[in-house]
């Protein structure tokens, strides 16, 4: 445990890189799911065919590509740059990295949920009076996100981990960190291993918890 | 009929594939009436009653509400529906949503009230329906009849022109039906048109102005209450009313 003591700071620090990457992915690909899940359902055939298609690519190919893509196509190809500090750049890069990909799995969770809500509810508020969006926003999607929060936890738990290959972009998240410790106190790779295990479980496992517990609490009684 | 009605149907067919639901039904509503249709199941009653805010489309024909033929899709067919109550078989009370706001949110976000107007409305409208008291409920908090009168109310929040019907007494336990069908003849009487599909011919002999009977997706027969139960002209009104009367 030596190893893991001494260097307990930069531990965290790592830890804390996880925390931030799979928050600000976790917000974008919420909101980019959620758009998707939108345009599956619009009354506009491209818009439904356009997210098919992108859901069908993200879904199926494998993220460390998707990450190379971003970090490697996106951020030194076509040079595009979040911020001039390159730390701070790949970090971003990364981000929309693991939004676009995991963006595709809470769209079609989401649409699942679209599912549960009986036809019913969409006809009465469109006689009300209520538009598309307007349906969409008030009715449907609400009583859709209430019926998938724990497969949301899920996703964000897969997310959570799935952090772990910004390491392609060269993010210094938890697991470059236990890398570069291993390489340093090779007599400890057990104790070092079973310590980053241990941290990602103590991260995951009050995110399924916490979802659980919503989605009993959230869930629509009809 | 020379008068303008306020829901003009002209002509009107659907297709459900190879099965005809809808074959060239004329049916004009005057402001004011309430107008019954009955028939026998499959008759294409609530395909008509649905078309008349277009949650079915129609294949021929027009229909007209207060003299604008119904729009095809879009703000318009919006702006019309809100002037289009309805009230359905299966109440479909927003579940997420408490009995209050299922009776505020379209007179917020469509008639773009303020909450304080909406929801002083929505008190007023959920006393007159004998609910006054469950505001704070979710509907499925409420037996099947409070939930089709919170839905009338959510309808009557919109001040429709217009109130369609779609059997909303055949989803209920038999003890609830009179609730719901007082609220109904409680409307009938204050002057407010209505199109109510039904089986519920007491309803239909006590309120209705004009008894429509369908059968096979056209009109077969209309008439007064009295008269159409008392000397139906068709055969078919006749065997429909002899299976259902006689007991």
């Amino acid at each position: 445990m030596d190893a893991l003591l001494l260097e307990w700071d930069t531990v965290v620090a790592a830890f804390w890189m996880t925390v931030r990457l799979a928050a600000v992915s976790a917000l974008g690909s919420l909101v980019l799911g959620t758009l998707l899940t939108a345009m599956r359902v619009a009354p506009l055939a491209t818009l439904r065919r356009t997210a098919t298609v992108y859901v069908a690519v993200a879904r199926n190919t494998p993220l460390t590509l998707v990450l190379l893509f971003t970090g490697l196509g996106v951020g030194a190809n076509l040079g595009v740059e979040l911020s001039s500090d390159i730390a701070t750049n790949n970090f971003w890069l990364a981000c929309i990295g693991l939004t676009a990909y995991t963006a595709a799995f809470v769209c079609e969770a989401l649409r699942s949920g679209i599912n549960t809500v009986p036809v019913g509810q969409a006809e009465a508020a469109r006689s009300l009076g209520l538009g598309f969006l307007q349906t969409l926003r008030l009715i449907t999607l609400p009583q859709a996100f209430r019926a998938v929060v724990a497969p949301l936890g899920s996703i964000l738990i897969a997310l959570t981990k799935n952090t772990t290959i910004a390491l392609v972009v060269g993010v210094s998240e938890a697991s470059v960190r236990m890398r570069e410790m291993i390489e340093t106190y090779g007599d400890q790779v057990m104790q070092i291993f079973l310590g980053f295990a241990a941290g990602f479980v103590l991260l995951c496992l009050p995110m399924g918890l916490l979802f659980g517990w919503l989605s009993r609490r959230l869930a629509v009684a009809r | 009929m020379s008068e303008q009605g306020l829901v003009v149907l002209d002509q009107v067919n659907k297709r459900f594939g190879d099965h005809h639901v809808l074959r060239d039904v004329d049916l004009s509503v005057r402001r004011g009436e309430v107008v019954v249709i009955i028939g026998p199941s499959g008759a294409g009653k609530s395909t008509l009653c649905r078309a008349i805010n277009r949650l079915e489309t129609i294949d021929s024909g027009t229909i007209m509400i207060d003299g604008t033929p119904l729009p095809e899709e879009g703000r318009q067919l919006a702006r019309l529906r809100a002037e289009v109550g309805m009230v359905f078989q299966s109440f479909n009370l927003f579940a997420h949503k408490t009995v209050l706001e299922n009776v505020v949110l379209g007179q917020v976000h469509v008639l773009k009230k303020s909450r304080a107007d909406a929801e002083k409305k929505a008190y007023e409208l959920l006393e007159r329906v004998g609910i006054g008291g469950q505001a704070a409920k979710f509907p499925a908090q409420l037996s099947g009849g409070q939930q089709q009168r919170v839905a009338i109310a959510r309808a009557l929040a919109m001040e429709p022109k217009v109130l369609l019907f779609d059997e909303p007494t055949s989803a209920l336990d038999p003890e609830m039906v009179n609730e719901v069908l007082e609220v109904m003849t409680a409307l009938a009487r204050e002057g407010m048109t209505m199109v109510v599909v039904t089986h519920e011919m007491g309803f239909a002999r006590r309120a209705a102005d004009r008894v429509v009977f369908m059968a096979d997706g056209e009109i077969v027969e209309q008439n007064a209450p009295d008269d159409f139960f008392g000397t139906p002209r068709s055969e078919r009104a006749k065997s429909f009313l002899a299976k259902i009367l006689t007991h």
